[in-house]
């Protein structure tokens, strides 16, 4: 036992610590996601592309500011007030139009993808651009080393999720927000200005997409690309979890994120990302409602 | 000193004017013939005047999107330049050359579309241009079918290891086996034994794999692990915790939008205690060796195709070269600093522009029913010259493998730049040929 620590301790570590930062990032994309279907009842194919954009918002605060820091500021404040205005846009002139209809919903999104993306490759170009890190440190382990901005990613995404915790329990748009999800008629009835609500969450969930992207971008680089990959790992952790549960969210980017640092670095990684296809199908077949979900009647 | 050289290159400029004026010549006598058989045959005449004075039409199958867009967008900015210059001296066989440029988004699937269309719409002369592995793969079949010639600067081994047809060239760039076979003997002389190697997982890290371990062998070297990375892959900490602790040296090659980071998570996760380390330049292709968090990289080697910075030790056509593609002596665009060259692949371009010239200018083509003497040229090739044309470097030329050998450089970082420690000669690259294009029927 002791010659099995000794041996795969430190690979351990790596995974838990690996699998944190991945989890919390994880987290704060598909919480968005999450969101907006728990309110809205709508699946955003675009989600992705807000994270994208944040990323690429990102690059440009920083080719402006000419300064990791100066510029990294700037991406945390505008990146998501932009992608959120993106979003309410989106919402006002396309979603609203098609009466938020779930099949047309997701074709419109599918289109806005598309569109968002063009657009990103025209301007942005296509290759990936690098964006220097606010605070580069690494923090020396007895066995290696690892990247100190991963930290204060993870941090940093911990206290977004805390954030997003507060304005849903203690704000009245939070309350609005409970309020539209359990029951839209009654919410309605009560003078909950619903519409604007749709509205508001749409770009919450575009901004904290957009927020990932601005703390993820150093430790990768930018590309009109990038936006795919979290959009699939989030469409896992938000089914596992159960759509609209912002706990189930949460404790779902934690199963997906520390099972995928522990069998990237015992096995393989493309067999974590089998591994979560596959109770991603489990989990729809035996409990369709996902782990903290509502039963959907 | 600089103005000196650009006098040799004037030099060597009105060398090529010089053959202007022979070509001019030549399209008198050409002209005279046409005006002669006008007198006799109408038709005949007409087509013999297309031949002579349409463009030749290049179609460039690009990497503009998808993983190979930093690679793609060299490429195009060394065509252009390549294709300008060679107007500007006459052209080939005194038809201006035309580039119609289609992007295949790094697809091998849209890749076979791009051919057919360049082929079947554009109605090209030749295809040329196409660098990633496998995009080379899928598109190099529908070529064949298509019976076009087809010019890549790819590196890879697939078109001498005889998996392609007798359409596809790569005239101008030195493939993985040869490169490996060049360097691998310096660095398990002088970095280690022990040696594990990390791929992209796909067909140009194959080769690296597999003649890595080949090299391994012959020199007296043991490959302790094989670690492959999905080309698409961000983060690459994971893979590192597979590496051995008796490694001597970590001989790594990746491509695609991630290089940096994988670079920087490789000097993250070591730090200064590192094995040593010998990349290939694909590894840092594009991107600015003074990056933040590559200061690891200080001592550490490259293999360089092309040096990226110039040193006194550049020939003239070397120079002319650097200049007319609008690289500055540190290896980045001459209007944007940040904006780093491809400059270990992108010559490959060039040269193989200048490679159909002379095949065209030697087999006399004028049109697509002379391929197969284009192709016969062309396979009779057994090298090129150093000079403008060629300024990476003179190369030797195999007919049967269709496949060129040049040299190689080790480059060791140092002061925030690559500096050339070993240069490699043709023949320590070059092995038997593992097949005979000039076999298969045209």
């Amino acid at each position: 036992m002791s010659s099995w620590i000794n041996e795969n301790g430190p690979l351990l570590f790596l995974a838990l610590l690996d699998g944190t930062v991945t989890a919390f990032v994880l987290a704060l994309i598909a919480l968005g996601l999450s969101l907006v279907f728990g309110v809205m009842r709508i699946v955003n194919i675009a989600h992705g592309e807000f994270f994208m954009l944040g990323a690429v918002f990102s690059w440009f605060a920083f080719d402006l500011t000419d300064d990791p820091l100066w510029g990294f500021l700037l991406a945390l404040v505008l990146a998501p007030a932009l992608v959120g205005g993106i979003a309410v846009f989106s919402d006002r002139f396309i979603l609203r139009k098609i009466k938020y209809h779930p099949e047309s919903t997701i074709v419109a999104t599918i289109g806005l993808l598309y569109v968002i993306q063009s657009l990103t490759l025209i301007v942005f170009g296509p290759e990936a651009r690098a964006v220097e890190a606010p605070l580069y440190f690494r923090i020396q382990f007895p066995w290696f080393g690892y990247s100190g901005y991963k930290l204060i990613v993870a941090g940093m995404s911990a206290l977004g999720l805390l954030g997003v915790w507060l304005l849903m329990i203690r704000s009245k748009l939070g309350l609005y927000m409970r309020a539209t999800q359990q029951d839209l008629e009654i919410a309605k009835t009560y003078g909950v200005p619903t519409k604007k609500i749709y509205a508001a969450v749409f770009a919450l969930g575009g901004g904290l997409a957009a927020l990932a992207g601005v703390l993820v971008v150093p430790i990768r680089q930018a590309d009109h690309l990038m936006g795919l990959e979290p959009l699939l790992l989030s469409f896992i952790v938000v089914i596992i979890g159960g759509l609209g549960s912002i706990r189930g969210t949460i404790v779902a980017a934690f199963i997906i994120g520390i099972s995928d640092g522990i069998i990237s670095v015992f096995y393989e990684p493309t067999l974590a990302k089998m591994l979560a296809t596959l109770f991603v199908a489990m989990v729809l077949v035996l409990k369709p409602s996902g782990l903290y979900g509502e039963e959907v009647a | 000193m600089v103005k000196k050289d650009l006098e040799k290159v004037d030099q060597a400029s009105e060398l090529n004017l010089s053959r202007r004026n022979v070509l001019g010549a030549g399209a008198l006598v050409a002209g005279a013939g046409i005006i002669g058989s006008q007198m006799i045959d109408p038709i005949a005449g007409i087509a013999h005047a297309a031949g002579s004075d349409a463009p030749i039409k290049i179609g460039f199958q690009a990497h503009r999107t998808g993983i190979g867009a930093l690679y793609g967008r060299w490429y195009e900015r060394t065509t252009n330049a390549a294709v300008k210059h060679i107007n500007s001296i006459g052209g080939i066989a005194g038809r201006p050359v035309e580039i119609i440029t289609e992007d295949d988004g790094t697809d091998p699937k849209r890749g076979a579309d791009v051919v057919e269309k360049l082929a079947t719409q554009h109605k090209v002369d030749f295809v040329f241009g196409t660098l990633f592995s496998h995009v080379v793969m899928g598109s190099a079949p529908r070529a064949g079918e298509l019976k076009i010639p087809y010019f890549v600067v790819s590196e890879g081994y697939h078109v001498a290891s005889g998996a392609l047809n007798r359409y596809v060239f790569q005239p101008c760039i030195t493939d993985v086996r040869a490169q490996i076979s060049a360097v691998s003997g310096w660095m398990f002389n002088n970095l280690g034994k022990n040696v594990t190697i990390i791929y992209p997982d796909y067909a140009f890290g194959y080769n690296h794999r597999d003649y890595a371990s080949a090299a391994a062998e012959k020199h007296g070297g043991k490959i302790v692990a094989k670690i492959a990375i999905p080309p698409t892959e961000s983060s690459y900490t994971r893979y590192f915790v597979k590496i051995p602790k008796n490694t001597d040296v970590i001989y790594h090659v990746m491509v695609g939008p991630g290089v940096l980071t994988f670079v920087r998570e490789l000097g993250e996760h070591f730090g200064p205690n590192h094995p040593q380390l010998f990349g290939f330049i694909d590894s840092l292709e594009g991107v600015n060796i003074s990056s933040p968090g590559l200061d690891f990289l200080d001592g550490s080697h490259f293999w360089e195709a092309m040096p990226r910075y110039a040193s006194a030790a550049d020939s003239a056509g070397s120079r002319f070269y650097r200049n007319a593609v609008g690289v500055d002596n540190s290896g980045a665009s001459k209007s944007d600093s940040k904006d780093v060259a491809a400059y270990s692949h992108m010559f490959g371009c060039w040269e193989t522009l200048f490679a159909i010239k002379e095949a065209v200018e030697q087999s006399g083509y004028k049109s697509k029913k002379d391929y197969a003497t284009l192709i016969e040229t062309m396979e009779g090739f057994t090298g090129f010259n150093e000079g403008i044309a060629h300024p990476q470097g003179s190369k030797a030329f195999s007919g049967k493998t269709h496949q060129c050998y040049g040299q190689q450089f080790v480059s060791k970082v140092g002061n925030g730049k690559l500096n050339v420690v070993h240069k490699t000669s043709i023949a320590d690259g070059m092995y038997e040929p593992e097949t005979d294009y000039t076999k298969q029927s045209l």
